[in-house]
């Protein structure tokens, strides 16, 4: 419906080219030759982040090797009114980090030192850019390590984490991003530093640092981070259990948390997903099964001993018909090989997969999985589910041909579908992935339009004119209202009466 | 259907007091919006001494009452702001749950509300998680009136920013909270208490020591010359760890961290300032002259002295912490530790977001928010 007279293209990429130009001549000053990047082949493999549905060019790159330089960019930004998308490793899977095409993408990959380990206090200062792994590498030497592993560890970086609030298979224990970090630097929007939070386990004033975790880069770059370290459990056991249905593997993971007993992690993986990475890495599951779970059991080891009988008891009950529990540790990291090798090996079985994030309540999981299938079947689509059950985070992966005429749109609508289908279920469009620019329609469905309009003034409190990362994470209003996606929220229509602009 | 489990544990008897008042405090907002008089939110009255004194016109919250729900398959309950406490703890510990933050509760009438507005968390805390760790999502009334619901009733939710935790700790001043949902633990099968002889000074050294070890620590104070340490876990663990320390056996610890928690141990009474310091927790004994009590296994001093205010602030800052002037001062001065400017501005800007006619309890943290 906009009414914008068009501009023909060849006059547009013009204004484009002189965009570039202006803003490379400008930064040039500010920045290291290697560090600015503008020519078409450099700018070509930041087009997108791991959701590479959706790509764009930035006007040019900004790869500073210090947090001056970040910041002298940020500053110029700041006075030329001009976007800002910050990016660690390209790993995100929402499009968070897509560059804009009106703006300049600063990747922080650069900034990767650690910079301090106090074994002593059970913290570690880093960079940004510094790799979810390379952190409890570097301090595993004292007992120690950083609980939050998403299955990317090795690639995606601390500052992404921290955009994203990421999760992994140990969060139902030890937390998510959230719980494990104690203190965030960020350069905000007008580029000064500013510490959030701090070594001490609160701060005074209002929680800031719980606000900037998960926010997507919309509200301060993260430049600087304190993270909190635990001590590596003496012992850890990973019991595979095998079921004929979902349903069974379901309620087992109730059953074990019911019993009292929080597993490190609870993993659990449908039929095509086993079939898949058995496959590819051949960790000997069972290909018959409906379900499996993997369920690792940590601490001394008496303790362990006495859950691992705990567990198998609960599982026997809940009909589980095949049960191994690993008997060191090689075996162990066999068994979650497997879950931890899913989303590629899923990508060898498909040439295009679409992965999802909703969190459900986890007694909802089997007619949730039900209702995937149905959607899937109408689609003509497969879908292989991977889950983090005990936190009730699903991750459907849509297997798809982008080649195909039009499996891409069918894949957007069974993904659109089964995001309903979490809202539907009293769950969420996103766990851990985030919002980014994936996600828009889904929040129009989950918000409603005052809570929208909460989100955008928490946003200008800390950015006033909009330049970290805009048009991510949360939906204008006018979206909501174009794109429709007003469905029912908690059961109502919310304020139909309400102005659309 | 979905909802049945709950009703197991929320029957008619309990439910008896179980009221939705939210209508009725979004009407009083709305008229403090209209008449321009800020409202001073209360729930049980037990932390009225937290924080600086506040206005006269009362918004309470104790009417507004329930667990909505409560899965304990689902580590998940949801209550309204004015349910007492103590009625939440009872209704866990019946299905050998717990709140893994250990809050304080100042009294008997304590509500979740006031709890989560205050964000307090106990000896617990550096081991579990505080308050915010906990809060899934929340459903506030903003001081514009408007209803709105954040987070949800999942452990895992990155839709949005994170308002609900935003919300916890901040007094108030943000929102009214209508309800909380919160993540819920298992109880530990087994506790035991171990106390030793040291020194202020050997006490911090040891419990870092400790907690650098995979051991099922749950508490660590120290005061008198004697450390607590606190075990849970499963018995097997806990016999383990405590064969491992030594140290001796505290007969009735339940009661002791208990009364502890509570600040009804004799060491807390006092009528000098009362100050909450909290700093890294590796950090020596601070030099402040008075009685110090160390919690949260060096993370948080508890300081019964006459120092000048200015002095106890600017040491807790120097070290890396911040200074709550906690109990026996007049709450019109300065409470909490003062902001650093763009820390301050930031308040200002998202106290102007939620409650831009300044409705909300405003001037309990700080002057002009
Ligand atoms: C195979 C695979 C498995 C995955 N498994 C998991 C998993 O188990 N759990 C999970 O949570 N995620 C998972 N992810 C998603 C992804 O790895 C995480 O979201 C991760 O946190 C992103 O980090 P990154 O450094 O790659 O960030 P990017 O993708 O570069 O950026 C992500 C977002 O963060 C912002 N951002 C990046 N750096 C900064 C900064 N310094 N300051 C401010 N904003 C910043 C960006 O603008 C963007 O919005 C997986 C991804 C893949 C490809």
């Amino acid at each position: 419906m906009s009414q914008q007279t068009a501009i023909p293209e060849d006059q547009q990429q013009n204004k484009q080219r002189e965009k570039r130009r202006q803003v490379v001549a400008d930064l040039a000053p500010l920045l290291p030759k290697e560090c600015l990047l503008h020519t078409d082949e450099a700018l070509a493999p930041y087009e997108c982040d791991g959701l590479s549905l959706y790509q764009s060019t930035p006007l040019a790159i900004a790869l500073p090797y210090t947090v001056e330089q970040a910041q002298q960019v940020v500053r110029y930004c700041h006075q030329r009114q001009i976007p800002i998308v910050p990016r660690g490793a390209g790993t995100g899977l929402s499009g968070g980090a897509l560059p804009h095409e009106e703006g300049i993408l600063l990747s922080l990959a650069r900034l990767n030192a650690i910079l301090n380990i106090d074994p002593q206090a059970r913290t570690c200062r880093v960079q940004p850019g510094v790799r979810n792994l390379a952190i409890s590498e570097a301090v595993r030497p004292f007992g120690l390590y950083y609980a939050p592993d998403p299955s990317s560890q090795i690639a995606c970086s601390i500052g992404g984490n921290i955009a994203e609030n990421a999760g992994g298979v140990h969060c139902l224990k030890y937390g998510l991003t959230v719980h494990n970090v104690l203190e965030v630097t960020i350069l905000n929007a007008e580029g000064e530093l500013v510490t959030l939070g701090s070594e001490a386990l609160d701060s005074a004033g209002y929680d800031l640092l719980a606000l900037i975790i998960g926010s997507e880069g919309l509200l301060g770059i993260v430049v600087e981070i304190v993270v909190k370290l635990l001590p590596t459990p003496q012992q850890a056991k990973v019991l595979l259990a095998a079921f004929h249905t979902v349903e069974e593997a379901g309620d087992a993971v109730g059953q074990i948390i019911a019993a009292g007993i929080i597993p490190g992690g609870i993993e659990m993986m449908d039929k095509l997903s086993i079939e898949a990475t058995e496959n590819f890495v051949h960790a000997g599951y069972p290909l018959d099964a409906a379900a499996i779970l993997l369920c690792e059991l940590d601490g001394i080891d008496t303790e362990i001993n006495e859950t691992t009988g705990r567990v198998n008891e609960v599982l026997l009950k809940a009909g589980a018909y095949q049960i191994r529990v690993s008997e060191n540790d090689q075996q162990r990291e066999l068994f979650w090989a497997g879950r931890k090798a899913a989303f590629p090996a899923v990508g060898r079985i498909s040439p295009d997969y679409y992965c999802m994030d909703g969190t459900i309540p986890r007694k909802q999981l089997a007619s949730v999985l039900n209702q995937i299938s149905e959607r899937a079947a109408h689609h003509q689509l497969r879908v292989a589910n991977v889950f983090h059950a005990g936190d009730g985070n699903l991750h459907p992966l849509i297997l798809f041909d982008a080649n195909q005429p039009d499996d891409l749109d069918r894949a957007h609508q069974l993904g659109n579908d089964i995001l309903e289908l979490c809202i539907a279920a009293g769950g969420t469009i996103t766990g851990e992935h985030g919002v980014g620019i994936e996600k828009l329609g889904g929040m129009c469905s989950q918000f409603n339009d005052l809570e929208l309009t909460q989100y955008h003034a928490i946003k200008a409190a800390f950015d006033e004119h909009g330049i970290l990362n805009p048009g991510k994470a949360v939906p204008t209003l006018h979206r909501c209202a174009e794109f429709g996606h007003m469905h029912v929220h908690n059961g109502e229509l919310p304020f139909p009466d309400l102005p659309r602009f | 259907m979905a909802n049945c489990p709950s009703l197991i544990y929320l029957d008619s008897k309990r439910m008896k007091n179980d009221f939705d008042n939210s209508e009725q405090m979004q009407a009083q907002i709305n008229e403090a919006i209209a008449s321009k008089h800020a409202l001073v939110i209360r729930g049980g009255r037990s932390k009225d001494f937290l924080g600086r004194k506040v206005g006269c016109t009362h918004l309470n919250t104790s009417a507004h009452r329930g667990v909505t729900k409560y899965e304990p398959g689902e580590l998940i309950l949801t209550a309204r702001s004015g349910t007492p406490l103590q009625e939440i703890k009872s209704l866990l510990a019946e299905q050998g749950q717990m709140l893994a933050f250990e809050p304080p509760s100042f009294g008997a009438k304590a509500t979740l509300g006031g709890t989560i507005a205050c964000g307090l968390s106990g000896p617990r805390r550096p081991y579990a998680g505080s308050a915010r760790d906990f809060v899934l999502g929340t459903k506030i009334i903003n001081g514009k009136g408007e209803i709105l619901k954040f987070g949800g009733e999942v452990m895992k939710n990155v839709a949005g920013y994170d308002v609900s935790r935003l919300m916890t700790g901040a007094y108030g001043t943000l929102g009214l909270l209508l309800e909380i949902s919160l993540k819920i633990m298992p109880s530990p099968e087994q506790e035991a208490t171990l106390v030793f002889d040291y020194s202020a000074e050997q006490a911090i050294k040891y419990v870092n020591q400790l907690a650098s070890q995979p051991l099922p620590l749950s508490a660590a104070c120290h005061f008198n010359n004697k450390l607590y340490l606190r075990l849970s876990g499963l018995t097997v663990s806990v016999n383990a760890a405590c064969q491992e320390l030594g140290g001796e056996v505290l007969s009735d610890a339940e009661s002791f961290w208990e009364k502890f928690r509570e600040q009804q141990l004799e060491q807390f009474q006092t009528d000098k300032s009362f100050w909450r310091i909290s700093v890294p927790p590796t950090t020596a004994p601070l030099p402040l002259s008075g009685n110090t009590i160390i919690d949260w296994g060096g993370g948080l001093r508890w300081l019964a002295s006459d120092e000048a205010p200015q002095t106890v602030r600017n040491t807790a800052q120097k070290a890396g912490g911040h200074a709550t002037l906690f109990k026996n001062h007049d709450g019109f001065g300065e409470v909490f530790q003062p902001l650093e400017p763009a820390i301050k501005q930031l308040h200002i800007n998202l106290k102007r977001a939620f409650d831009p006619h300044d409705i909300l309890n405003p001037g309990r943290m700080y002057l002009d928010i």
